[in-house]
């Protein structure tokens, strides 16, 4: 990078500050300079204005385009051969079944294991710290925990092995494996990767949900002569139902879309593949648009149902209001 | 639920002394006693769960001061074994200018400033609309932030294609003709990136904001309307001011959404040094020399630091953040 360069990027970042104050200023001078017939109407539909021009043209009309482009071939004819082909190619028909592997172990193993913990520091001297710990993997990419667990995993093919998991194995008299290259074990050491950076963000929302069950419950079953897994099953699992709820769907939708560590770690190679990983290479890679445009509708079909419970609970919500 | 009050609870008198003391005795005795079994499992296992959570990311960190001889060829669990600290893995990765080496600088300098904009616009126009949805009453206004609540769940590869051909198509000669009059800028610039992340960060602000700004009490806006100020003054002089904690949540986790971000970079930063950001590098890095550790681990771990700053500094607000932002597209 040269001097140049970096004054380029400078002149980038003030002139980019200067140009968006600028349209947030001539807004704002509209916005008070509004006709005075319905003027409060016009004064707020200024102030919806960019927001929804950018999710109009960022979000919807895109959404729109893929949902047609899936139906459509190279040539914009009208076909279904792109989901023939995500059906009944052994290569994606492999990416779908990746994908629903991760999603059924990824979002069960973090919540269980962040409830786990959850309630084991529950109220223990250096609680904080504990949490910390967990937690910490949440604030990091994607692509560094990848590098992170690529060198636990690492080979070595002459000497000492400098990757942990293949010296632990060395150590306890085995040979050491290729784990990234061996199909099907890798999609589970990937799986691996997103647990860790998943458990911490389950144990933070379950903590905060095990405080809220009330101690009168709980000390009433004591009274009752429970024993602690019966009250942890019968008194704070009910208790904590619907954070369990949220976590568990929204580490599914995490789930569903994890892209950059099948693409940092394996880029999808030796049966990883996972559906956004597959979505990103056929559109982008290989420049089939169509087949990248049915793998990201049925990505939009898969979490439908989530979006349409969250829709559900709002709308209660504002009713109430 | 009946709370029984303390005053109506039985006093023990009613029992005999010795049956008192043996019944407490025995009742202290095995509740402690099991207390102490499952507190003391219950540590143990989380003590494990905390180890086996530390121990990749502390591999990397010892692994990322060694001298690169040392990380080919002994573990960095043998460090007292083999030591070894140098400084030398991250002067190559920052400063080196020799062709091979990944020169971050570059990269950083694009990291931070594409995460600038790509946090402040979605901030200001998400609470711009939030305003609105707050203190406009309509019944279509009603579907329409419902609908904006839903398009927070939508998955990114929904919109990626169709996004990256309008922006060949309308940004590209926009940037060409910048370049033209500025030869300084790129033709390759950040405005992509900072448009994307932008549009794609607003459901999400937009819901977040909303939930705040819809609690202010409608009387504070009404003795100002009454008072005589726009809606302009209202916004900036009290709106923003008292929203400040749900704005503080919201920037914390897009800047450190943006900042890890590897899918909009891929598609739509060009790659270059011009551009790309410090994950984008780091993916490439890792892709074209997979066995290079001790510039892999140094790099990473430059990449890793802001975030876990940000994370460890203002983590209040970044938990909010991502508590309601856990299904951000």
């Amino acid at each position: 990078m040269t001097t140049a360069d970096l004054l380029g990027k400078l002149l980038q970042v003030v002139m980019g500050l200067a140009v968006f104050a600028a349209v947030v200023g001539l807004l704002i001078f509209f916005i008070d300079k509004a006709p005075k017939k319905g003027r409060d109407y016009w004064q707020l539909a200024l102030f919806l204005l960019p927001a929804m021009l950018f999710i109009a043209v960022g979000l919807v009309y895109p959404a729109i385009r893929t949902s047609l482009l899936a139906f459509q071939d190279s040539s914009g004819d009208w076909t279904l051969d792109n989901f023939v082909w995500t059906f009944t190619q052994p290569a994606a028909i492999r990416t779908l079944i990746n994908t629903i592997i991760w999603v059924l172990l990824v979002p069960t193993l973090a919540t269980a294991i962040g409830l786990a913990y959850a309630v084991f520091i529950d109220r223990s001297r250096g609680e904080k710290y504990y949490k910390v710990i967990l937690f910490m993997p949440i604030a990091i990419s994607f692509v560094g925990a990848g590098v992170i667990w690529g060198f636990v995993y690492d080979y070595n093919g002459v000497g000492e092995q400098i990757g942990l998991l293949n010296a632990l194995v060395v150590a306890a008299g085995g040979e050491p494996v290729q784990w990234l290259q061996t199909d099907p074990i890798n999609t589970f050491l990937l799986i691996v990767v997103m647990i860790w950076i998943q458990t911490g963000f389950a144990m933070v929302l379950l903590s905060a949900a095990i405080k809220g069950v009330p101690t009168e419950q709980i000390e009433a079953a004591q009274l009752d002569g429970t024993n602690g897994w019966q009250r942890f099953m019968n008194v704070t699992v009910p208790g904590i139902r619907g954070a369990l709820v949220v976590v568990l769907t929204t580490i599914s939708i995490a789930t569903l879309k994890v892209f950059d560590i099948v693409r940092t770690m394996t880029a999808g190679n030796f049966n990883t593949s996972v559906i956004a990983n597959e979505m990103y290479t056929q559109a982008f890679r290989a420049s089939e648009v169509g087949r990248g445009s049915a793998l990201a509708l049925i990505l939009f079909v898969l979490v439908l149902p989530i979006v349409i419970y969250n829709v559900n609970v709002l709308r209660k919500q504002r009713e109430i209001r | 639920m009946s709370s029984v009050a303390p005053a109506d609870l039985p006093v023990g008198d009613n029992l005999g002394s010795i049956e008192a003391a043996e019944r407490s005795e025995y009742g202290t005795r095995t509740a402690r006693v099991k207390k102490r079994l499952t507190s003391r499992t219950a540590t143990v296992i989380a003590l494990i769960i905390a180890v086996v959570w530390t121990i990749p990311t502390f591999g990397l960190l010892v692994s990322s001061f060694r001298p690169a001889e040392l990380i080919r060829t002994t573990g960095w669990w043998t460090i007292f074994q083999n030591p070894g600290f140098t400084l030398d893995n991250y002067r190559d990765v920052l400063f080196s200018t020799s062709s091979s080496s990944p020169q971050l600088g570059a990269y950083i300098v694009n990291s931070i400033a594409i995460a600038l904009l790509a946090t402040l616009i979605p901030l200001v126009f998400a609470s711009m609309a939030a305003y609105a949805f707050a203190w406009i009453r309509f019944k279509w206004v009603n579907w329409l932030f419902i609908f904006v609540f839903a398009l927070q769940i939508i998955p990114l590869q929904m919109a990626l294609v169709p996004l990256l051909q309008i922006f060949s198509t309308w940004l590209r000669p926009m940037q060409a003709w910048l370049h033209e009059i500025v030869p300084i800028i790129p033709e390759q610039n950040y405005l992509p990136l900072w448009l994307a992340h932008s549009m794609f960060g607003l459901p999400l602000a937009i819901f977040l904001l909303h939930n705040f700004i819809s609690e202010i009490p409608s009387d504070v806006i009404e003795a100002a309307r009454v008072d005589g100020a726009t809606h302009g003054q209202i916004f900036f002089r009290i709106v923003l001011p008292l929203a400040t904690p749900a704005l503080a949540s919201f920037a914390i986790f897009q800047f450190i959404w943006v900042w890890n971000d590897l899918l909009v970079a891929l598609i739509f930063s060009g790659g270059t040094q011009d551009v790309a950001p410090l994950t984008q590098r780091l993916a490439e890095m890792v892709g074209s020399r997979g066995q290079d550790w001790q510039r892999l681990t140094a790099a990473a771990f430059i990449s890793i630091v802001i975030p876990l700053g940000v994370f460890f500094g203002l983590q209040r607000y970044f938990v909010r953040g991502l508590l309601a932002g856990s299904t951000k597209g």
